[in-house]
């Protein structure tokens, strides 16, 4: 076998300490939910997760998730190129700020967006706030009400304990991922092929679609799977701005949580299953597209 | 980069040795030390008589005692028991709780005999919060269905709290038989009601079914626990009423100022009684059976009942709760007991899988 010198010696070792540090850190763990799950019969397993509000909890889970990571995949593009191809002030400050929601505690952003996000809050009630202020201003100049109250509520966004509000926090914690993928594709791109789409009489929409997306486009949507994966899971910030209503606004996380306060450890697992191997259908799916991409771009 | 990354190993390792090192001194001689494993709003409770204990202890024994302390909701902590957690005793907010470490096996029948009072040293019961001045009107439960009122209460599925509070409202709707358990006659009255009832018509009760569906309809949030309901409430400042544990609707007052809430009792409500067991399986174990009982028994003194009342739960011992009556005034109470015949089977029927809550709440599509 023609096979290139390893640049690390010791094969056998390397394999060995992958497979060990994979299963104890990810097979082993996996293998036990699924055969805790078996402790239930097919049809017990059937009626745990065709329980309506189970079911309920699937939908706004993955929909939910999914809305985030494609409003993510659009801003989370603009951030990034933003951020590499227009210097401005601070540029610095606000690329390390890109990470911050790796490190926040998420139930820190939780409690933070669904304060900002009630009624009374800045932004929840901004118009309202808006009002208040500039006739607090206007009172002392003189000119007492000088907007009607209510008349800037269409810039209020009172969205704590509704479902909008779990997609806002989802976009928060699954901001970077987009960003940090498509970021170095950016760096590393040569602006020469920018230059000869141009010169070949192609405008700037065109540059970007034909030349440029199709370039970034496996970064940009690794990214957008990873914030799409992060969304699913997460739990701390999303139970406290949803109004956790059983078959309303309930998160899967949050019913597995609710059977587990049960001691239904089993149907936990079961729906813990079935939320592992859907999130695992969808990225193979999503895998199989970027493969497709970049061989399209060989080809091509 | 890589030093910052040596710093940040370097706390985390430090931080371990920190969370290990306490539990790596128990029973070296005489020291002793006990895990009381307890749910989310007796923190504060039990950090005063945990101290109380220690010094009356060391009096009596010459024995040093540490008490350790873990608090979260009460199911979460019925479970990280049964997963293993080396409780001592616990002090759960909801019988169903202590059942369930009993069914699995850590915990002999009968716990409920081992101690005085259904092994509640102390009890609560459930009540109203409101804005300042009620400006609703809220008065009795009727009204928390009233179109125009929004309900705070937390999910019972994962709170105790909850699960007392639809009790509540259930039993009050059904006209369950109420006591004044402040005074001897009251209270013997209400225990020998209780071990005598045989048939229970309030789960029978239309218009209480009734109720509890239309009280959810008025609930925009749903927390997980009753301190998450607390801060719906009193903070985020959504709904018109709270309802939780009386201890917890003083706290909140405390906490966000008495100027802003309204405590509103109701006209009848239910006996809450948070029981306390030894877990039998841990204190044979680690051998410390004899400090487990002297510490349970030790929440039924003069001392720790004092605290107790402090601390706006119900003291069972007569003298002291009629010392602090004017804040716990006497009420009409029923039980668990004699309403719906104990806790196993209240569980089984409201809040366990497809039971009446998972039929509330069964989406119509």
């Amino acid at each position: 076998m023609g096979r290139a010198t390893p640049v690390i010696p010791g094969f056998s070792l390397t394999l060995g300490y992958t497979l060990f540090y994979l299963s104890l850190f990810v097979l082993i763990p996996l293998a036990g939910l699924v055969f805790k799950t078996t402790q239930l019969t097919w049809g017990e397993f059937w009626h745990t997760i065709t329980d309506p509000v189970v079911v309920a909890a699937f939908r706004l889970t993955f929909g939910a998730s999914a809305l985030a990571a494609l409003i993510n995949g659009i801003c989370g593009l603009m951030v990034a190129w933003v951020l590499v191809r227009e210097p401005f002030p601070g540029r610095k400050l606000f690329d390390a700020l890109i990470d911050f929601p790796f490190a926040l505690p998420t139930a820190v952003a939780g409690i933070a967006f669904s304060t900002l996000y009630i009624g009374s809050g800045w932004i929840g009630g901004f118009g309202d706030h808006l009002v208040s202020g500039t006739n607090w201003v206007a009172a002392r100049l003189g000119h007492p009400d000088f907007i009607p109250s209510g008349a800037l509520s269409f810039l209020d966004f009172p969205l704590s304990n509704t479902n909008a509000g779990i997609v806002v926090v989802l976009i928060f914690v699954g901001l970077p991922f987009v960003v940090r993928t498509v970021q170095p594709v950016l760096q590393e791109w040569d602006l020469e092929q920018e230059q000869a789409a141009e010169s070949l009489g192609a405008n700037g929409w065109t540059t970007f679609r034909r030349v440029i997306f199709p370039e970034i486009f496996p970064a940009w949507l690794s990214g957008m799977t990873l914030a799409f994966a992060r969304a699913i899971g997460e739990y701390g910030s999303v139970i406290f701005i949803a109004s956790n209503i059983p078959g309303k606004s309930q998160i899967v996380p949050l019913q597995i949580v609710t059977k587990l306060d049960e001691f239904q450890y089993s149907e936990a697992t079961a729906i813990g299953v079935v939320l592992l191997f859907a999130s695992l259908l969808i990225l193979l799916a999503i895998n199989g597209i970027e493969v497709w991409a970049r061989r399209r771009e060989q080809v091509a | 980069m890589f030093r910052s990354k040596i710093a940040v190993i370097g706390l985390v390792v430090a931080a371990a040795a920190l969370a290990v090192g306490p539990a790596r001194q128990a029973r070296s001689g005489q020291d002793v030390t006990l895990l009381n494993v307890s749910y989310d709003p007796t923190r504060e409770l039990y950090s005063a008589i945990n101290d109380l204990f220690t010094e009356a202890y060391k009096a009596k024994t010459g024995v040093n005692v540490t008490v350790e302390q873990s608090h979260g909701g009460s199911s979460k902590q019925a479970r990280a028991v049964i997963d293993g957690l080396q409780a001592d005793v616990v002090t759960l907010g909801v019988g169903s709780d202590i059942l369930a470490i009993e069914k699995a096996g850590l915990i002999k029948p009968g716990w409920q005999d081992r101690f005085p009072d259904n092994a509640s040293p102390y009890t609560s019961t459930v009540a109203f919060l409101v804005r300042k001045g009620n400006p609703k009107h809220i008065k009795d439960w009727k009204d928390l269905l009233r179109s125009d009122v929004q309900v705070i209460v937390a999910n019972p599925k994962t709170s105790g709290a909850a699960r007392w509070s639809f009790l509540a409202l259930w039993g009050a709707t059904a006209g369950a038989k109420t006591y004044d358990l402040s005074t001897p006659e009251g209270l013997a009255a209400s225990i020998a009601a209780g071990k005598a009832a045989k048939d229970f018509p309030a789960y029978k009760n239309a218009a209480a079914l009734a109720a509890v569906t239309e009280l959810y309809k008025h609930v925009p949030v749903l927390d997980t626990g009753s301190r998450g309901a607390t801060v719906t409430f009193a903070q985020k400042g959504i709904g018109d009423v709270l309802l939780n544990w009386e201890n917890e609707l003083y706290l909140a007052q405390d906490e966000f100022g008495g100027d802003k809430f309204d405590i509103v009792y109701p006209s009848t409500s239910i006996l809450g009684e948070p029981p306390v067991a030894i877990v039998d399986s841990v204190v044979d174990k680690k051998k410390t059976r004899a400090v487990a009982q002297a510490y349970l028994d030790f929440l039924y003194s003069k001392a720790a009942q004092d605290v107790i009342g402090q601390w706006h739960y119900r003291p069972r011992d007569i003298e002291t709760l009629k010392k602090y009556s004017a804040e716990l005034p006497p009420l009409k109470l029923f039980t668990v007991d004699e309403t719906f015949g104990g806790w196993a089977r209240a569980q089984k029927t409201f809040f366990a899988d497809g039971g009446i809550f998972d039929q509330i709440y069964k989406p119509t599509n």
